[in-house]
């Protein structure tokens, strides 16, 4: 799958925002501090961008509402309603926390819950489609949970170090979910790696019974809608450097350096949680790369891919 | 749950329709123009219409694009740079003709054979050759000697027609169809449809094709032959047939001439031609009474074998006998050919066994009554349900006349000509070639001001017929006719360039070109012609070929070397006739003709080449085209179409003729024919009786049909020529025997391959390099979506051939290792190119082969400099010269078939090496710029926006 | 909307294409192009018409495809290497996950005949149908930012303004080789549903869970030449060419 650039950074931003959402909503953070407002504004915004970057890959971005229509059986639809649903909690909760300096158990609480729906049906729109064997798995969505989880307390952790309250203890359940998290990609990786095509060019064609299929001429000679949108391939070698870069830098690097924020604390805590985010956030990034350009779409049994 | 939204579901579909015929190919189908707010809606196949009943291809389907092409000329163009960079200044039409009338009348009071006028797929030749005559150029043809001559005139010459499209298997009958040579081709929407009754039928359709592409992929039997070898793959089934006594004997002594005696005097002037009396009849041996009597004799049992005396003391043999004795050796026995063509004994004696069965043993009979041209009544048709159909993979070699005559003769020998469920004619064939013209052009046929006494093409009967001075110098600009191609019955188009360049036979002052694109695709040897075209002669400056009038409707290749440019209309613009002069669209149980009328109004100054044509002959007050008082005959094409006679009541079009428009064939001109053709579908048929409808070489009710039709003013029956003398007698001249003597050069080949029955040899570029240094075959294929370079300015087109690679089989892949994307060096005895590969495993493993015309010279066709089809399609034409390799005497042939001049395309050998991957193909011609100037650049197409709803 | 219909429908209009006799010829894609553009919905656009990057939006397909027997000959008469020409739109699933994919509403399956179609006005171009849509059939059109796809020509098929004989999709038309058959999968008496009965139609792709509607006709078995090199009728009878002119002799009695 092609890789898109707007979708890479909405599942980022959005996974960060609502993992962030959710944990200032399970009031680990002090409300009052300067920080635990500053990352109210910071998930919501995060959340907001990454919304606002999967309108711009559309073809007809005037309907966007339109899509809010079809939750009965769209995990698209479902999202969107989901996410605009969750502002309410959210926006609550940001509200008494930057204005009133509160923390609301149930706004926030009600809110996590409605995060982690919301990246839940993120998840589900990729792993519902069989047409993308890669992603249809019950791991994706596990994995964008975790992935959620471990930014959420990744960030909450920065903002803890730096208001003093809360730091160390997102920071250890942090490095948890971090672990849970590429465990899980790890999981996920196995199963890519070693699963028997569903489809084939044989299947796709009804002719396996004659013999070997092979794509000999394309129905059209340049690239097409299709080839460009689901026909990006990577090299099997460079995706493995790529998922070990990923684990390396969104994962061993963040777990070393919140170790140290615990473990040294003081001065060195918040730039080691500071930094650990962003590594995390970078690896998260070409994590999200590899989700699609790893993925082979079924189609690309008729294009020779 | 909501309601589903609404759907407009009967919205017309446009405004109006107009039926015309096609020309995005030569098929010519049917069409229904839809147009809507005075555009092109949509066009589909004409349910009615008898060659498409509905039905249209890929090409067809993309008329739209054609007409709209930003290619397309927009009005007369004159040359202001250098021939060869596209710079041209926009002009008047009455500029542009006051230029070419001059041009043409100052060569015409000169020399008149000093105009080379060449058509190229011209669908007018009835016209254009006419035109040609009055004009009184010998110099006239269209390009049927780098198409398809071996076909048309081995066929003609030996059944009295030919494949092509001019008959057809009999597709609701035939129980075995088996194509030589053929991916995509004339006729393809027919051939399409049959080919899918016959695998509704449960027919077995067999092709014998180095690729396995379009037809070939659905054959039940796929013969992937090594190029070239196909006559002798014929020839081992004759040999398996006749050692099976697998022939139909009744049908070879009444149709063919099998029983005809042969002189066998070895060293006399008629060894070897047929016996006849002094009133010319061919002799047979009356084998009951034992006595020589001439054909047709009453009640005469005619011998196929035996050596008979004759009164004057010498002896004959039956033709048959020396048939059944050449084929019967066991050199064609199917082991002995299997090496040479690379198919299976196996494989050969089962399609052998195959015909036989089905032929013999699934005869068919349709019970209608019928009387022979002896007066003998007939019950029933019988049928032989064996059919073939054949195009340039035979004919496209330097055997290719043997060997379209050695299908012939196997046809003829099972009985499988024009009887039901085997190949049939489609009139106004099948002619006896007595009802062809010898060709015309010698000097005593013309002159300064004279029309040339008759027309240039046609078949010589013998050496006397050749068009040669008395020093057996070539009278035509191509030599046709000449020693070099004695049977070139569509004269040689592929050697005008390179002969007028080199003032051999002589210089001409003008050539005039049309729909011929010799600058790229249609010429061998592109490069080099491409020299020619620009050379100039250094003590007077001139160009070597000093003028060049063309005419095309879009900017090709050729465009850029024209000095005077004619912008012809699009096919939706422009009237047309599809002739029974001509190359008409006759089904086997029909007489039909069609034509094209302007459904659309031009938008630009561009004018219909014909009618450009009659005003030019108006303006040179040619013959033909003024009457007496010099005044224009003809209004246009269209008046010429309606009021033109060749033979008093013939005319270009045979329907709806006479005051009332109710006679066919024959009939007075009746001035509101195209309406009645239009009111129509632009189409006419006359449908032959049941009783007329086989055996039409020897068929009494059909003969009479032909008579009343006007094909000919009395019956011209057919007896199939197994035994060709006129090959004898160019044999004869070979020898010494017969005036004109064969010039020396030339006698060793003529002995080797003017054999009176038809022979397989080695093709000329095959055998003459080395098979180790040229391993591999080299061919290109049709595709069906590309009708030669008229594709690539078409926007939907175009996507489907944007360019094309090198098929390479696997196991050379293997050998040389390349994969998908490598580059190669392709390189013949004349040249090499570089190209990217592909693989392919069905196909022959000696064989390398790419689409036909995909590569474009950058900035032709209005495409942008960086399309693919300039930057990495390509040409084979590079590879291939117009003569092959020089010989120990330092004589270069040309590479084309020693009989009929066909140029040898598909003889061509190659070895291939490996290359560095590149983005641009070898050789790469500078840009052209586009002639007059071009239109912006188009960014996106959404034709039909405004209808969306 | 995207609900997929609660009931089957009680047609199912489809095609069948004849994977025995398609030649390749693009007939169908041309045809299929020309009809649309100017149909139901947005024009069918081309990007770089006249350049290098040409690509346009096309509802039909033909693919080619080379298959090779395991252990098979390549060069030869039978049994061996094959091209075949494979052409491909819409399937119009019964399953049709490019409906319940769809967030707003535009992709829908039609109730009474199964023909899945996109409501053009309500189409964000978001592009997920393609995405869930294991055969390609769906392409956007970057001019229009919507989504096309094969309509089975709805506006041809019901259209009361064609002879009753037009009333088929414009690809089936114009099929040169009739490899391309419409009609009702839903009646087991239609012809389409008999050829698919006689000829072992199949599914694509079956694995995908969609179900369908159109079927493919796979090749016909085909008999190898060489079986018929042993056949009686080329039993040789003929002692060299003197027995064949004494054989021939005796025919001319017959005659």
């Amino acid at each position: 799958m092609h890789p898109a650039f707007s979708i890479i950074l909405f599942t980022t931003l959005s996974g960060l925002g609502y993992g962030l959402a959710a944990v200032l909503g399970l009031g680990l953070l002090d409300a009052s501090t300067l920080s635990a407002k500053l990352a109210h504004a910071g998930a919501l915004a995060m959340i907001a961008g990454g919304l606002l970057s999967s309108t711009l890959h559309l073809g007809n971005p005037q309907r966007a509402w339109r899509a809010l229509s079809q939750w009965r059986s769209s995990w698209l639809s479902r999202e969107g309603v989901m996410a605009i649903a969750t502002f309410v909690p959210l926006t609550v909760s940001a509200w008494f926390a930057v204005i009133e300096g509160r923390y609301l158990p149930a706004a926030g609480l009600i809110g996590a819950v409605m995060c982690s729906i919301t990246v839940y049906c993120t998840a589900m729109i990729y792993a519902s489609l069989r047409s993308i064997q890669a992603w249809n798995s019950g791991l994706t969505p596990l994995c964008y949970l975790l992935f959620a989880a471990a930014g959420g307390f990744l960030l909450a952790s920065v903002a803890g170090y730096s208001s003093s309250a809360g730091g160390t203890i997102c920071a250890a359940i942090a490095i948890v979910f971090v672990m849970a998290a590429w465990v899980a990609k790890y999981q996920w990786w196995q199963r890519l790696r070693t699963l028997a095509p569903l489809s084939t060019p044989e299947s796709a064609t009804g002719l396996g019974n004659i013999g070997h299929v092979r794509l000999f001429e394309r129905p059209h000679v340049n690239e097409n809608y299709l080839t460009r949108e689901m026909g990006f391939k990577v090299a099997r070698k460079h995706a493995l450097k790529l998922s070990e870069l990923a684990i390396l830098v969104g994962g061993l690097a963040p777990i070393a350096l919140l170790l140290a924020a615990i473990f040294a604390g003081g001065a060195v805590a918040l730039p080691a949680a500071a930094l650990a985010a962003l590594f995390y956030a970078l690896g998260l990034v070409v994590e999200r790369w590899l989700f699609f350009a790893e993925a082979r779409h079924a189609v690309m049994n008729y294009y020779g891919g | 749950m909501k309601s589903e939204p609404h759907v407009a579901l009967s919205e017309p579909v446009s405004d109006e329709v107009r039926k015309t015929t096609c020309y995005m190919c030569a098929c010519r189908c049917g069409i229904d123009v839809h147009l809507k707010d005075g555009k092109v809606r949509y066009i589909e196949g004409n349910r009615d219409h008898p060659v498409n009943r509905g039905v249209l291809c890929a090409k067809g389907s993309a008329g739209i694009m054609q007409h709209y092409a930003p290619a397309r000329l927009r009005a007369p163009l004159l040359r202001t740079g250098p021939r060869g960079l596209g710079q041209f200044k926009e002009i008047s039409w009455d500029e542009a003709l006051a230029l070419a009338t001059g041009w043409l009348d100052g060569v015409r009071q000169a020399d008149p054979k000093k105009l080379a006028f060449f058509t190229g797929r011209d669908q007018s030749q009835s016209l254009t050759g006419f035109w040609a005559q009055q004009f009184g150029t010998p110099n006239y043809a269209a390009h049927g000697g780098f198409c398809s001559v071996n076909m048309a005139a081995a066929g003609i010459m030996t059944i009295g027609g030919a494949f092509w499209e001019f008959g057809a298997p009999d597709w609701d009958r035939t129980k075995l169809f088996v194509m030589f040579g053929v991916a995509e081709d004339h006729d393809s929407n027919p051939l399409k449809i049959g080919i899918s009754k016959l695998k509704k039928r449960g027919a077995r359709f067999v092709s014998v094709n180095p690729v396995r592409t379009g037809y070939s992929a659905v054959a039940d039997n796929w013969i992937g032959i090594r190029p070239g070898t196909d006559g002798l793959l014929i020839l081992a089934v004759v040999h398996e047939l006749l050692k099976a006594r697998k022939i139909d004997v009744d049908y070879i002594v009444r149709y063919s001439n099998a029983t005809w005696l042969v002189m066998d005097a070895p060293g006399s002037a008629d060894h070897g031609l047929f016996v006849r009396d002094d009133s010319g009849r061919p002799q047979v041996f009356e084998s009951v009474t034992e006595h020589v009597v001439p054909l047709g004799t009453k009640g005469a049992r005619a011998a196929l074998s035996g050596r008979v005396e004759l009164p004057d003391g010498r002896f004959a043999v039956p033709s048959f006998q020396l048939l059944a004795e050449k084929y019967l050796d066991p050199q064609y026995a199917p082991e002995a050919v299997a090496p040479e063509t690379g198919v299976s004994a196996d494989v050969i004696r089962g399609l052998a066994a195959e015909i036989a069965r089905v032929a013999f043993d699934e005869a068919i009979t349709i019970d209608q009554s019928w009387t022979d041209m002896n007066d003998e009544r007939h019950e029933a048709f019988v049928g032989r349900p064996v059919s073939f159909h054949a195009m340039r993979g035979l004919s496209a070699h330097s055997n290719g006349f043997q060997t379209a005559r050695a299908l012939h003769m196997l046809q003829v020998l099972i009985g499988a000509v024009d009887c039901p469920g085997a190949f049939r004619f489609e009139p106004p064939y099948p002619k006896p070639i007595e009802a062809h013209p010898t060709p015309h052009g010698k000097a005593e046929h013309f002159g300064s001001n004279k029309p040339l006494s008759g027309p240039h093409l046609g078949f010589p009967r013998g050496p006397e017929d050749l068009l040669i001075d008395a020093d057996g110098k070539p009278m035509r600009i191509d030599k046709a006719f000449s020693w070099d191609a004695p049977i070139s019955a569509h004269g040689l188009m592929h050697m005008v360039i390179a002969n007028a360049h080199a003032g051999d036979p002589y210089p001409i002052d003008l050539m005039f070109l049309y729909m011929a694109n010799m600058a790229w695709n249609s010429s061998m040897n592109t490069a080099g012609v491409i020299k020619m075209l620009e050379d100039k002669d250094p003590e007077t400056g001139e160009y070597r070929i000093p003028k060049i009038i063309y005419s095309d409707a879009y900017s090709s290749e050729m465009v850029a070397y024209a000095d005077l440019v004619l912008p012809d209309t699009t096919y939706l613009e422009r009237h047309d006739c599809i002739s029974l002069l001509d190359r008409p669209i006759s089904e086997p149980d029909a007489v039909q003709d069609a034509i094209r009328w302007p459904v659309v109004e031009p938008d630009r100054d561009v004018r219909g080449f014909q009618s450009v044509l009659i005003d030019l002959g108006a303006r040179l007050k040619l013959p033909g085209f003024v009457d007496s008082r010099g005044k224009a005959l003809y209004a246009d094409y269209a008046d010429y179409i309606v009021r033109h006679e060749r033979r008093p009541g013939i005319g270009p079009l045979a329907g709806f003729r006479g005051s009332n428009g109710d006679r066919a064939g024959r009939g007075a001109i009746n001035p509101e024919q195209l309406n009645r053709y239009i009111e129509n579908g632009s189409f006419f048929s006359a449908h032959i009786p049941l009783e007329a409808q086989f055996f039409k070489h020897a068929n009494k009710a059909y003969q009479d049909f032909g008579v009343r039709m006007g094909f000919f003013d009395e019956p011209k029956p057919v007896i199939f020529q197994l035994y060709q003398e006129t090959m004898q007698k160019f044999r004869l001249s070979a020898e010494g025997l017969r005036e004109p003597v064969a010039p020396e050069t030339h006698r060793e080949r003529i002995l080797a391959t003017f054999d009176p029955l038809p022979v397989w040899y080695r093709p000329f570029e095959e055998a003459a390099v080395s098979r180790e240094e040229y391993p591999y075959h080299a061919i290109t294929q049709r595709p069906a979506a590309m009708y030669h370079s008229w594709g690539s300015m078409n926007a939907w087109l175009r996507q489907i051939h944007t360019r094309n690679p090198l098929y390479v089989p696997g196991p050379i892949c293997d050998e040389i290792g390349l994969v998908d994307g490598d580059w190669v060096w392709v390189i013949s005895h004349h040249g090499r190119i570089k190209v990217e590969v592909a693989r392919m495993e069905a196909v022959n493993s000696s064989t390398i082969w790419t689409w036909n015309a995909i590569g474009k010279r950058e900035g032709a066709w209005a495409l942008d400099k960086d399309a693919p089809e300039a930057k990495k399609g390509f040409l084979m034409n590079h590879l291939i010269h117009e003569l092959l390799p020089p010989k120990g005497d330092g004589m270069r042939w040309s590479n084309s078939d020693p009989i009929t001049g066909q140029a040898a395309w598909y003889d061509l050998r190659v070895r291939i090496e490996k290359a560095e991957r590149a983005e641009v193909s070898e050789p790469h011609f500078a840009a052209l710029a586009q002639p007059g100037g071009g239109g912006p650049h188009v960014e996106e197409l959404r034709y039909g926006q405004e209808w969306a709803k | 909307m995207t609900s997929l219909p609660s009931l089957p429908t009680p047609k199912k209009l489809g095609l069948v294409i004849d994977l025995d006799v398609c030649v390749g010829c693009h007939a169908c894609v041309i045809s299929c192009k020309e009809w649309n553009t100017g149909g139901y919905g947005a024009a069918l656009s081309d990007q770089d018409p006249y350049g290098a990057d040409v690509s346009g939006a096309f509802l039909n397909r033909i693919h080619t495809f080379e298959v090779v027997p395991e252990g098979g000959q390549v060069i030869g008469e039978a049994g061996e290497a094959r091209i075949v020409h494979f052409p491909k739109s819409c399937l119009h699933c019964e399953d049709a996950p490019c409906v319940t994919v769809c967030p707003t509403g535009a992709s829908y399956k039609r109730a009474e005949d199964g023909i899945v179609l996109v409501d053009e006005s309500k189409c964000i171009g978001c592009g997920l149908c393609a995405w869930s849509c294991a055969y390609g059939a769906r392409e956007m059109d970057l001019a229009a930012g919507v989504m096309k796809k094969c309509t089975l020509c709805i506006d041809r098929v019901y259209n009361e303004t064609l002879r009753e004989i037009d009333r088929v999709p414009s690809c089936v038309r114009t099929c040169p080789a009739n490899a391309r058959h419409y009609g009702d999968l839903a009646d087991p008496g239609s012809d389409v549903s008999r050829m698919v009965a006689e000829r072992g139609g199949y599914d694509l792709m079956p694995e995908q869970g969609t179900r369908p509607t159109n079927k493919y006709l796979p090749p016909r078995p085909r008999k190898p030449l060489a079986a018929s090199a042993g056949s009686a009728v080329l039993a040789e009878n003929t002692e060299g060419a003197k027995g064949f002119f004494a054989w021939l002799d005796g025919m001319l009695d017959r005659i």
